[in-house]
């Protein structure tokens, strides 16, 4: 397709991405980017970092460069979209017709089912306008209680110990970014959250956050009756996917607007990438959708290429990163499902990577400050490889020269 | 505003005005030069910023570090004494970079 009228919806990097990879394929047809934000597409995973300690530009590009590409930025909110007629419809009324659809709504926040969880100085981090309410309230002395122990919450932990505030940590499961990490990789990095002077509570679920009379947090009841005193609350207990338009247009959902191996929904004009998207893929056992930059980017392009040319499986490998405590954290492939590790470098020196392998293949490997094992481990997931743990695990393993 | 000149693998060059304070890979991002991918954003984490600069602009420039050293050695275009990752380059005055053929 050449020509047409394409229309993305969400302004967040697959939104973006979408449509510069759209131009850069030589779609000339119109191309509408609506942003519900008002801001120009931005970066988000400096928000739980960086940001937190001063002013970024995050912009993921000047405003001319969608001037200069033909992409047509429009503030507001896609209310319903009409599959029969092709139509998108704004929030104002307007409407935007369509020969093609890319939704990629993205996800928002989760909070806590529990009483308090609206009070006053208790925030989640998603936007940056999130992350500047928080930017705000940390400071020296701050007495700070983050409520999940994912990226998002230990990040968010370790800039705020770094900025002086008293930290503690609430986990639910026994494991830090149990969802994502081994217990090796898990078990090292709290230890080092906790060698910086942060608490890390594992195991532990809130019960409630209480308030003063101005509506503001002062306390974290925890499930074994131990109260956490509290000026700040972080809720990083994951997000939800934004798949409300689906339901009126008839598109299958599944945490997540369903897509085959092309990223197309049930209707043939209409996509969903990034992290409102649940995908076959070749790296995981089940359909699995994914929140990351990574996935949002080369999902974008995968169906820009769908869109101008032939439609093919995507097949990217999946990759992740973390910085915490000056770590720099890699993950690639998808660990889930694994039943064996090998383990490479030492956790004491904070230089190792742990190979994660399923029924004796290589499914994913984690690394910490080790990030040429990280780009090679990419490389290899995304061919055949037939690496096994005996060979990682033979003292002279070089991954450098592992056959590719 | 420092200007910069970023020379493709084909021979064609754009040179672009990048803020003094920013960094090479960003100037070559805003600006929509090809070649440098940037996937992590700046974190010298991904290596596909990967550049080459010429012998007389690298004593200028600050020291590869450990971890950008370790990048270096497995970037998808040939590691050479000018490869640097652009992330890393603070924009300079007349800074003229060569973008590697491929970064994946």
């Amino acid at each position: 397709m050449a020509g047409g009228r394409i229309v993305v919806v969400g302004g967040g990097q697959a939104g973006f991405q979408a449509c510069s990879s759209l131009r850069d394929n030589g779609f000339d047809g119109d191309l509408s980017l609506v942003c519900e934000e008002r801001t120009l597409p931005y970066e988000r995973p400096p928000l739980s970092k960086d940001y937190l300690r001063g002013d970024i530009d995050l912009a993921l590009r000047p405003e001319s460069f969608y001037d200069g590409k033909g992409i047509d930025l429009i503030a507001g909110r896609v209310a319903g979209i009409d599959p029969r007629a092709r139509t998108a419809t704004l929030d104002s009324g307007r409407s935007l017709p369509y020969d093609r659809l890319i939704l990629a709504t993205g996800a928002r926040a989760r909070t806590l089912p529990v009483p308090g969880a609206r009070l006053s100085n208790v925030f989640t981090l998603r936007t940056v306008g999130d992350a500047e309410s928080l930017r705000k309230r940390l400071e020296a002395g701050t007495r700070v209680v983050v409520v999940g122990g994912g990226f998002i919450g230990l990040e968010v932990a370790s800039l705020a110990q770094e900025l002086g505030c008293d930290t503690t940590v609430v986990e639910v499961l026994p494991h830090a970014m149990a969802r994502v990490v081994t217990p090796q990789t898990s078990d090292t990095l709290v230890e080092v959250h906790r060698s910086r002077g942060t608490r890390v509570l594992l195991g532990r679920r809130v019960a409630a956050f209480d308030g003063d009379h101005a509506g503001r947090v002062r306390q974290v009841a925890l499930d074994n009756g131990t109260r956490l005193e509290a000026d700040v609350v972080v809720l990083g207990v994951g997000v939800v996917p934004n798949v409300e338009l689906a339901y009126k247009a008839n598109l299958p959902t599944s945490d997540g607007f369903l897509v085959d191996q092309t990223l197309r929904t049930s209707d043939p004009a209409i996509y969903a990438i990034g992290d409102c998207a649940r995908f076959p893929s070749r790296h995981a056992s089940s359909l699995i959708r994914l929140e990351s930059v990574q996935n949002a980017v080369d999902q974008a392009h995968h169906v820009a290429r769908c869109i101008t040319g032939q439609p093919e499986p995507y097949t990217a490998v999946p990759w992740f990163w973390s910085d915490q405590c000056g770590l720099k954290l890699q993950i690639s492939g998808i660990s889930l499902g694994h039943d064996q590790t090998v383990l490479k470098g030492d956790p004491a020196e904070g230089r190792f990577s742990v190979f994660c392998f399923r029924s004796g293949e290589l499914v994913a490997v984690e690394s910490v400050n080790r990030p040429a094992d990280h780009i090679i481990s990419r490389r290899l997931l995304a061919g055949t490889t037939e690496l096994t743990p005996d060979d990682v695990a033979h003292p002279d393993f070089d991954l450098k020269k592992a056959p590719r | 505003m420092a200007h910069i000149t970023y020379k493709q693998a084909d021979g064609t060059a754009t040179t672009v005005d990048v803020p003094v304070g920013c960094s090479v890979m960003r100037g070559a991002v805003d600006n929509g030069v090809d070649g440098i991918l940037a996937e992590c954003g700046g974190g010298a984490i991904c290596a596909t910023c990967h550049v080459y600069i010429d012998e007389a602009s690298t004593a200028k420039l600050p020291p590869i570090d450990d971890l950008e050293d370790e990048l270096l050695q497995v970037t998808a275009s040939p590691r050479l004494p000018g490869s640097r990752l652009a992330c890393q380059l603070p924009a300079m005055e007349g800074l003229v970079i060569l973008v590697p053929e491929k970064q994946l």
